[in-house]
């Protein structure tokens, strides 16, 4: 049974005003097939959580452990986390100018599992999980994420997932900026991910709608570098019928 | 990085408030086919950098080229022939030298001027063929050397210009391309870290004769190469293309012609090059002149720069002039991208390492060009140079 351990994270940043702390003491436990969504006001520190996990370099871990079944995952390259069984879907998925998906997807399959795919299962493989996503097989041939819609770079991400089959998956705002056919999709996509291969995931949004469609068991909410409050499903009803006004005086301190 | 791109059809002399140049004192001539030409170096200035065609090279790196005495003697080759295609050393005085172009600038006189005899390849025949002739072994003189190709009509064949070892080589290739005939000329810079090599290539496409041309420039101090192309007769067609790796300290430049001054001609102009490491320049200078004659002219040139690191320079100019409105299409494109620190982080993200996402990168940008060679040897081989390259190696 697979588990991601968050110790008392804290987190800092440097801009061009100095050093911003952002994470101030996070601590969360993931198993395996859970589903923990990460609620919280713009600004609050969902994405540096996010980019902390996958080892984003801007972002400097000043005190607390991360830990993927006991293992240290802050003495982890970026590709090493990923090859331990983390996955980031980015909320802005960048351009590579090149680069095939199709290559791409070879190689990072490759490149996880440590061995090339077999060809003909994988050839099946991406068709399959393609059409699941009501993706073109046109997209194939085009360059990774050159010239795609907000939605496409979304499949795009999650397309990834399925493939990679990693043990957690942190979705970095996967649902903003889609449109309701486009949410279906992509929640499909994360909840068959879990089904096929027990996944832990933490969703990260600012709004409740993808909670329709990607059933959490536990909601925290993130206010100002920290976890404010936490609870079952019923706590992201709450937070629809009330928004985060009640913890507006946290986050006059909050960072950015 | 910096990246220079402009689009201008030069100032004609009735433009309103011309003036000299911020360049120097010299008013740029009017179309690109009035340029001047001569095949006697001293009819040409002493070179100075700030002319226009040596404005972005390192004059100062190869003075011995453009002004000194270049020693004419034939150059040590390796060939790999192939029935149907001859090489042999030809006289100065054979009709065939000149035909295809005059230089335009001094180092291309000084080859013109002090080379002793041309190297002919000439390709006969209809079945494809291939020949490689490799120049090798030149060492630290300072030399000239004239090179034709020559393609009998209707016939079909590729050639592998090649460049190897340490050299300091000023030159002219001049392209025959007869009536009818498939050409295919791969000019491949494998020069080792200290060379200088400037070349010009002329060539002249018959009628209805295609000629795909190839600059792979990989090794070397200083490399320029020149293609010029005469679309002289109805119906030709180039395809000119090319693959450029600048690493630390290195300069690739290559300035592209092509004239159009037939009905219906065709040309495709695309070069795309990789820079790497501090010091590492590139230059493209992509000219398309579509003649009063050249009605029906289909033409589009593009450069295309992936910059891997700080500290390079990549320019990139592409010229349009067009001299009849009665064309089928003309255009032009140029983009200079950076690999940079968020395409890493993606890459790596999903478990490839930095130097394999670096790797994947090059190979993708790159490949477009390879492939077109048609070669698979050398495919393969120049695809390991370029991940040498990539390494540092």
């Amino acid at each position: 049974m697979s588990v991601l351990e968050i110790k008392n994270l804290h987190v800092n940043v440097e801009t061009d005003q100095g050093t911003r702390e952002i994470l101030r003491g996070v601590d969360l436990v993931i198993n395996e097939g859970e589903i923990h969504a990460i609620m919280g006001p713009n600004g609050s520190g969902k994405s540096t959580l996010a980019y902390t996990i996958a080892g984003h370099p801007k972002y400097t871990v000043v005190e607390g452990e991360i830990l993927l079944d006991g293992e240290n995952v802050l003495e982890m390259s970026v590709d090493e986390r990923a090859r331990a069984g983390l996955f980031l879907a980015m909320q802005y998925p960048v351009e590579i100018p090149g680069v095939t998906v199709t290559n791409f997807l070879r190689t990072a399959k490759t490149a996880i599992d440590g061995e090339a795919p077999s060809v003909r299962h994988w050839v099946k493989d991406v068709r399959t999980a393609m059409g699941n996503l009501k993706m073109d097989s046109a997209f194939a041939e085009r360059n990774v994420n050159e010239g795609f819609s907000g939605g496409e770079k979304k499949r795009n991400e999650i397309l990834q997932l399925e493939l990679l089959k990693p043990k957690f998956a942190v979705l970095d705002e996967t649902d903003s900026g889609l449109d309701v056919d486009a949410l279906k999709i992509v929640s499909e996509g994360v909840n068959r991910a879990k089904e096929n291969t027990g996944l832990g995931i933490l969703l990260i949004t600012h709004y409740t709608r993808i909670l329709r469609y990607i059933k959490p068991d536990f909601v925290h909410v993130f206010v100002a570098g920290k976890i404010a409050e936490q609870g079952g499903p019923e706590l992201a009803d709450r937070l629809e019928d009330e928004g985060y006004d009640r913890y507006q005086v946290a986050e006059t301190a909050s960072a950015e | 990085m910096t990246v220079a791109t402009q689009s201008t059809a030069m100032p004609t002399a009735g433009q309103h408030g011309l003036v000299a140049h911020s360049d120097g004192p010299v008013v740029p001539v009017q179309t690109r086919s009035e340029r001047f030409r001569s095949v006697e170096v001293a009819d040409f200035a002493p070179v100075t950098g700030r002319e226009h065609e040596w404005k972005l090279s390192p004059v100062a790196a190869f003075a011995d080229l453009t002004s000194g005495e270049l020693d004419g003697a034939r150059l040590g080759l390796e060939t790999s022939g192939a029935e149907g295609v001859a090489v042999e050393w030809i006289a100065r005085d054979d009709a065939r030298i000149g035909t295809a172009g005059t230089p335009e600038e001094r180092a291309s006189a000084n080859a013109w001027t002090n080379f002793g005899e041309a190297l002919l390849v000439r390709v006969t025949g209809e079945d494809d063929k291939i020949a490689t002739v490799t120049r090798t072994g030149l060492g630290a003189t300072p030399r000239a050397a004239h090179t034709v190709i020559e393609a009998a009509p209707n016939s079909r064949g590729l050639v592998v210009l090649g460049g190897t070892g340490s050299a300091r080589l000023s030159e002219n290739v001049e392209v025959i391309v007869g009536e009818g005939a498939n050409l295919t000329v791969v000019s491949v810079q494998e020069w080792d870290d200290d060379a200088v090599h400037l070349a010009s290539h002329f060539a002249r496409i018959g009628r209805d004769a295609k000629l795909k041309h190839i600059v792979v420039s990989l090794g070397g101090k200083v490399v320029r190469v020149n293609p010029s192309t005469h679309l002289a007769e109805q119906g030709g067609d180039v395809e000119a293309l090319g693959l450029y790796f600048s690493d630390a300290g290195q300069h690739l430049e290559q300035q592209v012609y092509v004239h159009h001054d037939a009905p219906n001609t065709r040309s495709r102009v695309t070069y795309k090059g990789a820079l790497q490491g501090e010091g590492a320049r590139s230059v493209w200078i992509g000219d398309v002149l579509i003649g009063n004659a050249a009605v029906g002219t289909d033409s589009y040139e593009q450069n295309r720069n992936l910059v891997l690191s700080d500290g390079t320079r990549a320019d990139s100019i592409p010229n349009l002039e067009i001299e009849t409105g009665d064309i089928a299409g003309a255009g032009h494109a140029s983009a200079t991208g950076r690999f940079d620190d968020e395409q890493l982080f993606y890459l790596m993200a999903r478990g490839i390492t930095e130097e394999e996402a670096r790797r994947l990168v090059v190979r993708g940008f790159l490949t477009e060009i390879v492939q077109q060679i048609g070669v698979a040897e050398l495919e393969e081989r120049l695809t390991a140079a370029l991940e040498a390259e990539l390494q540092g190696a």
